[in-house]
Parts: structure tokens; sequence; C-alpha cells
């Protein structure tokens, strides 16, 4: 299917172009869907993802664990947690820019191949929080075909609307580790506010899934 | 602990409630690494690089599980950024590094590093405890399990080249 560039919004990601046409949050927020269940976790990237799931599922919803550093690490962590919880989903969503850095990561998860993990990587083709440099993904390198590579099997590419009823799915369920790319446009969404404090933000997780300590 | 003080390590972190081994295959953590492969008690991951380890301990801890890094001295480097997350948000941190580079190094690719291990590790507020001799594994692992897992602390258990032997280049 060939699709249009164009851009979205404006303010720092104003004529910057990638070759997807979808709203970066808005998209997000239909793939996750229904996010009040409470065998639901989340470990965001930081920034734009951060600031995706956040408005998906509530600022203050304890069972996600935003990052506003340590990038790359965000996939590691869905993972620590996913081998520690089995019988909770966990959700991983993350961008090009902090999964090309550390993509040997879906290597890891494939091998483990956790059925209860899945990440959505939000690809807009450009680093959105250092002054929308374009990224790799924008230059050919496609994060699903290495998802493949890596040899996680249910990798899936959302281009269009059509393409969300199917990746939710996979999200949200699966008998193995999920790789969802959804390909957007370049937008600056406002960003959503919430502690950035490391130890509120573990304390507040910990409670919403082990109990008060 | 005797000389049988890798197999005796490993049944102490078990016992300690390790459950997830995360690692880049190594020679001085052999024994630690085939035993954690070979025990469907506990998740053994196999890293493409060290940094990768410091986050999945930290996601470990926000599932309420307990897990290990066992690399290389030369993969601390590879690990430093990731140390942000892990004293930012107090997560406990235990590694167990094989040291190279240090007592008895035959192979000058492995001094920089080596040598710079304890340093930057520290620098990045881990605390160091060196281990030279078979008899204190035990004791200082114990220290380093209470230290991480009760205090929160980011600690690395140095195991020297005193203690495993320099590799022979000769």
């Amino acid at each position: 299917m060939a699709l249009k560039t164009k851009n979205i919004g404006g303010g720092r990601s104003a004529g910057k172009q990638a070759s997807g046409h979808l709203e970066r949050r808005a998209a997000v927020i239909a793939l996750l869907g229904d996010t009040d269940d409470n065998d639901l976790l989340f470990v965001t990237g930081l920034a734009g993802s951060r600031s995706d799931v956040l408005e998906a599922v509530g600022a203050d919803c304890k069972r996600v664990y935003p990052l506003s550093g340590a990038m790359g690490a965000a996939t590691s962590m869905a993972l620590g947690l996913a081998l520690a919880q089995p019988d909770k989903r966990v959700i991983c969503v993350t961008g090009d820019g902090e999964l090309l850095m550390n993509v040997g990561t879906l290597a890891t998860i494939s091998i483990l191949n956790p059925p209860n993990l899945a990440i959505l990587c939000v690809d807009n083709e450009h680093y959105g929080e250092t002054g929308f440099q374009r990224s790799h993904t924008g230059l050919g390198v496609d994060l699903a075909r290495i998802a493949e590579g890596c040899g996680i099997q249910a990798v899936r590419t959302v281009i269009d609307e059509a393409d969300f009823d199917e990746a939710g799915k996979l999200l949200r369920s699966g008998n193995g580790a999920g790789f969802v790319l959804l390909k957007v446009g370049v937008s600056d969404p406002p960003g959503v506010a919430r502690n950035r404090d490391a130890v509120l933000n573990k304390a507040w997780f910990r409670e919403a899934v082990l109990g008060k300590a | 602990m005797a000389r049988d003080w890798p197999n005796e390590l490993y049944d102490q972190l078990k016992a300690g409630g390790v459950s997830q081994f995360a690692y880049v295959p190594d020679a001085g953590h052999q024994i630690l690494i085939d035993r954690s492969l070979a025990d469907p008690d506990v998740h053994s991951v196999a890293l493409t690089t060290e940094e990768e380890g410091v986050a999945l301990l930290a996601g470990a801890h926000l599932g309420g599980a307990k897990g290990v890094l066992l690399m290389q001295s030369s993969g601390v480097g590879n690990c430093i950024n990731f140390i942000s997350l892990m004293k930012g948000g107090n997560f406990p941190f235990l590694t167990l590094v094989s040291m190279r580079g240090d007592f008895g190094e035959g192979n000058s690719w492995q001094i920089p590093m080596g040598q710079a291990t304890k340093p930057v590790l520290e620098a990045m507020g881990v605390t160091c405890l060196a281990v030279e001799s078979a008899p204190d594994v035990a004791p200082v692992v114990e220290a380093a399990m209470t230290m991480a897992y009760q205090s929160q602390m980011c600690i690395a258990v140095l195991l020297t080249q005193r203690l495993i032997g320099a590799k022979s280049f000769a």
C-alpha cells in the first residue's frame, strides 16, 4: 500500500516527514484499548512513548513504570518484569530511537519467548526528544524485519487503522512474545505531566502489583 | 568454602531467593551459568550485552523477583549509564564480576577495563566487595545479598584473579 507522507502537527516537529501517516497519540490509545485491567502492566520508554501511554492509561495509573532516562532500558526492564510476573500481561511501549539503541534485546526476548510480553514500538522515524533528527528507520531500517530476524514469531506492522484490530489483539494476548511496529507520522503532542521520581514510581508500581509492603 | 565454591555459590544465591540469572557467556561464571540453564526453577537469561541485564534486574524487582547479573569486568564498561536507573530508583542491584586485567593478567587488551572496573563502578555509586580467596566467597556474597536486596544498594562482588586464576597466554 502506498502511503502518502504528510506532516502532522507543528511545534518542534514542524516540517519533518515520515513514511507513516497515523497520529501517534490516537493510534497508541486505540491499540492499547481498554487498559482498566489490574493484570495489565506497562513499561514505557522516555519522551513520546511515555506520554502516549500515560494519556492512554491515565497519568496517575500505578501499573505503568515510565522511564525518563536510561534510554534503551525499557524492553529489558519489561522482560525482567514479565519473567517475574508470569500471570500478568506486560506491554512495553518504546520508540524507534530507543529500540535502536538496544536492538539486541529483541534477540534476548526471542530466545526466552515469554508468552506474557509484547512490545509496541512507536516509529516516527525521528528522535523527537532531541529535536526531531531523522532516525535510521527513516533511512531504510525496518525494526519489524529485525524482530523477525531475531526469531520473534508474532510480528505485525501497523500502517493503517485497518491493522489496529489484529495488532491490538497481539498486544493483549498471545502465546509467545509479540512485537508491533506502529508506523506514525511526525507530530509532537503535548507531554503528560507525572512525577518523574524513579523511587516514587517504583513504590507505586510495586504496590499495584505486589500489594502494600 | 572449599574448592567447589562455584557450585556452593549457586546454591547460596538460589537459597537467597535469586530467580533470574542474567549473563553474557563467560568462562569465569561457567558453572553458575550452566547450573542456571539446567535449573527449571529459575530463569537463565542470555544477554547480548551486559547493560540489558541491569535493566532486566530493575524489571525483576518491579515484579517482586530477585536477580543477579553475571559478567566479566570488560562488561562493566557496557553497563555504566544504565546504573543511573538503579541508583535513581533505589533498585537493588547485585552483580558478580569475574575479573580480568588484574592479578597476573597476560593479555594486555584486558588491562584498561580491568584496572578501571572498580573506579568506574564506584564513580556510579556501586559498592565493590572484592573476593580473593575461596573461603571468603560465601560470607561476602551473603553480605552482598543483604545489602542489595534489603538495603536496596548497588553491589558488585569482584571475583578477583587471585580467586579464579589468570588465563594462560603462554
